[in-house]
């Protein structure tokens, strides 16, 4: 049912295509050793992308995200930040493009022994010149933007998973970045928290005109927020496709097993809306309709 | 990120009466600080008896939070003064001012805990030490009642762990006792034999330093060498367990983690720290030993029949018995500490730095305690 997405109204592009891309990667090959986790991956991140990096568990989403983010060195291939050399590169030419990056890493990762605030003030302090009072502000604005006013005097263990999430995302945004990496932003949130990130994700890109790399399989975002995707296949070790969620539905031409990936989802969504039976006859385990629940099943139930 | 051709940050400001006129311009960059007017403004927006704000972006350039943080400022002063706030703002800056006061602010915020006075301090301090003591007993407690399982046959411990814990106690301890307890018995020989040898009683040094070693110097350094190795070892990795879940995961599974995790430490450091005393008595000697036939013209047999001589088997046996009370000590505030921590990054470290104080701390007072019981019984 790719209809009920459709209507989804997407962010409108910016018009910026003129300029390189914020992100390019060409030919890229990852693994650990002599094991090849990927290979021939190729793809151009655009000013103003929510860009998500999705496929099945095991397919090196966080891998990937950790090459674009500097911290594993690919086995082959180029990536290139605003036209700038990052992977290959050297530690320099990697420390001028973290400058403009932020990152919300999985946990939150906020230091447990500062406050919110401090957390904050942390890369402020190191990059910039303002005084204590301008850091402060900016603290409090970005722990507002992220929802939190009031909170910013509290430590990361004094408040909830989401919140600390929200937290995290204030730190990624305290120096302005270009570029926000997520790492699975939605998981562990239940899913009105994580709309409410999204919408946060939105806001962010159309007002301060970041581009963010997402990197997620939460199908209920990617047709909300994304503007493209890259689909990575476990067993191809490649990637599988590229594009627009909406459309690639649509588009006879991908592969399977982004297709499967994306129509599952869809199904699933699908069946908790119509079918009143209840969710075990859908997700990703297929089971007839005529097919009777076996004894031992029911009485497990 | 200096933009190339950009303009200074200004703003402009005109109050009459009640209503306070702002307009923005020149480029916002986050490096530099607000224009000197954003203050005035901001000052303006604090005198009594504003009934309207009105904000004006016409040459407005680039902007970025820098830019975000003065609106929020001054929205929030004009809305805490109750005025009218009227936003003429492109629309991207006018969302993100919206969103940055779309949750409402939470009041009683971690401000109001405030910072306590040093006697109220003190005074809070001294009112934990009661129920601190009476958890720790509550914790000794609970490992004698393991105990008790483990002399059953009822005990959730594995015969495997316990000799893993004393092979990572013990045997790995054996090099740094070593050079420890050599250094130590080489330092008492000399510091003895200077004031000994002023009155030709060098042979003296013998029994110097065979019953101090044996008698409580062993078994101390000893007790400080593991306290620092092996018991901040135990507060950190249980300390991270329990912030890791790990400790509720083995509860849920019917596993006590007293019996899976404290008693084989416990029992492995009671065993060691003896054995391990008794390492350190002998590397001790050796140390003398090596003082007294370089520098004091002794004999190696002159030496080797003092010290047989001037120590008693019972030195050795209350040596025994500081180190089985010192591994207990260290094994307790290990456990303990760890067993307590928080969970957070901050917590582990602090369990690791008070199970260590505590258990050299506690290595003092015990040595005191049985040197007195010692006295009075006359051993």
């Amino acid at each position: 049912m790719p209809e009920a997405f459709a209507s989804t109204p997407l962010p409108t592009q910016p018009e910026t295509s003129s300029q390189p891309p914020v992100i390019s990667v060409e030919g890229l090959q990852v693994g650990y050793g002599s094991y090849v986790l990927m290979r021939d991956v190729a793809f151009d991140v655009r000013r103003g992308d929510i860009f998500f990096i999705t496929g099945g568990s095991g397919c090196g989403k966080s891998t990937l995200l950790r090459v674009l983010m500097g911290f594993k060195e690919p086995q082959k291939g180029t990536v290139h930040f605003s036209g700038r050399q990052f992977w290959p590169g050297s530690d320099e030419d990697r420390l001028a493009v973290r400058r403009r990056t932020g990152v919300l890493f999985q946990q939150g990762a906020l230091w447990s022994s500062m406050t919110l605030a401090e957390n904050i003030a942390v890369p402020l302090r190191q990059y910039t010149t303002l005084s204590e009072r301008d850091i402060r502000r900016q603290a409090l604005l970005k722990l507002a933007l992220a929802g939190l006013s009031g909170f910013e005097d509290y430590y990361p263990s004094e408040i909830s998973g989401g919140m600390r999430k929200r937290a995290g995302l204030a730190r990624a945004l305290a120096l302005d970045p270009d570029i926000l990496f997520l790492d699975e932003p939605s998981a562990g949130l239940d899913p009105v928290s994580a709309k409410l990130l999204d919408d946060l994700v939105v806001e962010l890109r159309n007002g301060l005109g970041t581009t963010f790399v997402i990197v997620s399989h939460e199908l209920a975002s990617i047709y909300a927020i994304a503007t493209r995707i890259v689909f990575l296949d476990a067993q191809a070790r490649t990637m599988a496709a590229l594009g627009n969620p909406g459309e690639m539905v649509r588009d006879p031409a991908t592969k399977e097993s982004a297709m499967l990936f994306l129509t599952r989802g869809q199904a699933s969504q699908a069946g908790m809306v119509d079918d009143p039976q209840g969710p075990e006859i859908t997700g990703m385990v297929r089971v007839r309709q005529d097919q009777a629940p076996s004894p031992r099943h029911k009485d497990s139930l | 990120m200096e933009v190339p051709n950009s303009t200074k940050a200004r703003v402009a400001w005109n109050r009459t009466d009640g209503a306070l006129q702002v307009s923005l311009g020149g480029d916002w960059e986050l490096e530099r600080p607000w224009p000197n007017e954003a203050e005035e403004a901001l000052r303006q927006a604090r005198i009594p008896g504003l009934a309207r704000l009105e904000l004006e972006a016409g040459g407005l350039g680039a902007w970025d939070s820098s830019l975000l943080a003065f609106l929020m400022e001054l929205v929030g002063q004009a809305g805490a003064a109750g005025a009218k706030v009227e936003r003429r703002l492109p629309e991207s800056l006018d969302r993100l001012v919206t969103l940055a006061f779309a949750v409402a602010r939470k009041e009683g915020s971690a401000k109001d805990r405030g910072e306590e006075s040093l006697l109220a301090r003190i005074g809070s301090a001294l009112l934990g030490v009661p129920s601190a003591c009476q958890r720790v007993c509550a914790f000794f407690g609970d490992v004698v009642l393991a105990l008790g399982r483990f002399a059953t046959g009822r005990s959730a411990m594995k015969l495997n762990d316990l000799v893993e814990a004393m092979h990572e106690c013990g045997v790995r301890s054996l090099p740094i006792v070593a050079v420890t307890s050599l250094l130590f018995g080489l330092i008492l020989a000399f510091v003895g034999a200077v004031q000994l040898s002023m009155f030709g009683a060098q042979i003296y040094v013998a029994g110097l330093v065979g019953i101090g070693m044996l008698r409580v110097m062993g078994a101390v350094m000893v007790g400080i060498v593991m306290s620092g190795r092996v018991g901040a070892a135990f507060a950190a990795l249980i300390g991270t367990m329990q912030v890791n879940e790990e400790i509720d995961a083995l509860e849920t599974m019917g596993i006590p983690p007293i019996d899976y995790l404290v008693l084989p430490r416990m029992l492995a450091l009671s065993v060691m720290v003896p054995l391990l005393t008794v390492f350190a008595d002998a590397m001790g000697i050796a140390g003398g030993f090596f003082v007294a036939i370089t520098m004091l013209d002794l004999t190696p047999m002159q030496y080797l029949t003092a010290t047989v001589s001037m120590v008693n088997y019972k030195q050795g046996v209350v040596g025994l018995v500081y180190a089985t009370v010192f591994g207990i000590i260290i094994a307790i505030a290990g456990c303990y500490h760890g067993m307590r921590c928080g969970r957070s990054a901050q917590a582990v470290g602090e369990a690791t730095t008070t199970a260590v104080v505590h258990s050299i701390v506690g290595i003092i007072v015990a040595s005191a305690v049985i040197t007195v019981i010692c006295n009075v019984l006359q051993i």
